[in-house]
């Protein structure tokens, strides 16, 4: 219970502190908006789509995922920046739980990329896309699980590595590959035998396959239950590792 | 309320290909009673900061033991957690809350609940003349407000000890001042206040008892006033220009009433003797007679940075 509350303190402070300052909602949106408006259009074509509803359904689950997936990767930056003002140590020294650290930062994450999700979803809404709600539900989900992971990832190298400097390529250099590799803009199903075999190997690819199967309608599709199992077995890693970099001295 | 035995921590660290091992901390003993206000002392990268880590249960030790405000460091460090405070050098508070925010939050990290932790907040921050400001942001906050808000974040759950690292330092001589009258209050309101610092006349004023530490290990122990008692007789100060600090050293050194001598980074020489009043003629004399132009001369007891030096062989402001 202590763990409970512990996280839900942290998570509390963190979201009143991002929502003190609430640009971050613009310009968290602003970038998947533009994708939404000036990249989708071409795909109808591109893809041989039959209509901008169907381009739309193989799209925007791909572009949600692209935000969970670094929308989480650069939320060390702001850990970073706490660590520099001291505030880690300072709850370092107190008893509070290790674990709620960071769990306190990674649901306000969470959160803050579900309030994304449903924008960009409501704004797809308006160019024809329809999705079954039990199939949104269970695709948010998946989202969510994916930005849980990938900003305790971020804020357990944030803590390895201590520096801006350091984080940036890190943090890059890791997304693009796995960007490329998960059919995020264009599906996979285009891509050469070799690089589909690459793909396998890459988590989010799962995750985006399963995604794309809800906002289909597909639930039954085996990549759903596939996609959300993987992605739960890393988050579930991702978090204990961080956790425990929180637990370790820290300079 | 600290006794420590032993206490050892050393760091590896990487020059290119090779890997060395520093030992920050070799053995350190230390018995600091309740109710007193310890300082440490010691040049940069003497392992205070390190000891006083470990002590604050943030590193871990390699080695040793040590029993804080009743709880044992290295088996139970969430005991330890609960019982003392900690206040860092570099800073703690997040430049966008606000002072009230910062301490609502810290006391609900002890575990206290809301409502108990807002009154301890107001509390605290009418016992640390924060009120005014208690609802703005930290970044608006001058050094000297910042500190207060801080050491006020250390101890508002009410711990037995609080460490505090530096306090005054990049402190105003007001500000600094201020804050000395509130580290002699948390001493009466109960505390054991340990300190490190490196402003001797900091040390001297501020503390019961200090320690100096050099190289990772404690080489001296006691009251100020006892340190400065064990080197005795007093220093005479000479203000040389440079080419004349040379002569006058040689002149000097073999004259049987001086006990020591050091030369000064800025010309000229500290002599300990164990009278002044009788080596000022003769130091005066010798000088005269060989034609060296005199700048100044003073007589002083020995300070804390006397002590320092003939401890560890160079000067604290120096290091």
């Amino acid at each position: 219970m202590k763990l409970a509350r512990d996280t839900w303190l942290i998570f509390q402070r963190q979201l009143h502190l991002l929502l003190r300052n609430p640009v971050w909602v613009f310009v968290g949106v602003f970038q998947p908006v533009m994708y939404l408006l000036l990249f989708a259009p071409l795909l109808k074509p591109a893809l041989g789509a039959a209509t901008q509803a169907e381009a739309y359904k193989i799209f925007v689950p791909g572009l949600l995922v692209l935000l969970a997936i670094f929308g989480g990767l650069f939320q060390g930056f702001g850990l970073i920046a706490e660590l520099r003002a001291g505030v880690i140590e300072r709850s370092r020294v107190t008893p509070v739980s290790r674990l709620a650290l960071l769990l306190g930062r990674s649901l306000r994450d969470v959160v803050s990329l579900m309030a994304q999700a449903v924008i960009i979803t409501l704004l797809a809404l308006l160019f024809d896309l329809r999705v079954f709600i039990g199939d949104l539900l269970l695709a948010y989900l998946m989202l969510a699980l994916i930005a849980l992971m990938t900003s305790a990832v971020s804020y357990g190298v944030a803590l390895k590595v201590k520096s801006e400097d350091a984080l940036a390529p890190l943090m890059n250099t890791v997304a693009q590959p796995v960007l490329l590799l998960s059919g995020i803009l264009l599906p996979l199903a285009f891509a050469p035998g070799w690089l589909q075999g690459v793909a396998k190997w890459n988590p989010f690819s799962w995750a985006v396959d399963g995604t794309r199967a809800l906002f289909n309608g597909d639930i039954g599709n085996d990549r759903v239950w596939q996609g959300l199992t993987i992605i739960a077995i890393l988050a579930a890693a991702g978090v204990y590792w961080a956790a425990r970099q929180f637990a370790r001295s820290v300079r | 309320m600290i006794e420590t035995r032993g206490l050892r921590k050393s760091f590896r660290s990487r020059a290119g290909r090779e890997t060395k091992t520093v030992e920050a901390v070799r053995g350190v003993d230390l018995d600091v009673p309740a109710g007193e206000i310890f300082g440490f002392l010691g040049p940069n990268g003497a392992g205070k900061t390190t000891t006083l880590r470990m002590l604050a249960t943030l590193i871990e030790p390699d080695g040793g033991q040590a029993t804080i405000a009743g709880a044992d460091l290295l088996k139970d460090p969430g005991e330890v957690r609960r019982r003392i405070g900690y206040v860092a050098q570099g800073g703690s508070t997040w430049d966008e809350s606000t002072g009230r925010e910062e301490l609502v939050l810290q006391a609900r990290m002890y575990g206290i609940g809301k409502a108990e932790a807002q009154r301890r907040a107001a509390r605290a921050l009418e016992a640390f003349q924060l009120t005014e400001f208690a609802d703005r942001k930290c970044k608006t906050y001058s050094g000297g407000q910042r500190r207060r808000v801080e050491i006020a974040l250390g101890i508002i759950h009410e711990p037995k000890i609080v460490f505090l690292d530096e306090p005054t330092t990049g402190l105003d001589p007001q500000s600094r001042a201020h804050m000395w009258d509130e580290i002699r209050r948390l001493r009466t309101d109960g505390m054991t206040v340990f300190i490190t610092t490196h402003y001797l006349d900091e040390a001297d004023a501020l503390c019961d008892r200090i320690a100096i530490m050099d190289h990772g290990e404690v080489v001296a122990e006691g009251t100020p006033a006892d340190l400065k008692r064990e080197i005795s007789g007093d220093v005479v100060q000479v203000g040389l220009d440079a080419t004349a600090t040379g002569e006058a050293e040689k002149l000097l050194d073999g004259e049987e009433y001086v006990n020591r001598l050091e030369l000064l980074d800025e010309g000229g020489l500290r002599l300990f003797v164990d009278e002044g009043a009788t080596a000022i003629p003769r130091i005066l004399r010798r000088i005269d007679s060989a034609g060296l132009d005199l700048k100044s001369i003073e007589l002083h007891r020995p300070s804390l940075d006397d002590v320092f030096l003939t401890k560890t062989g160079r000067s604290l402001r120096e290091s």
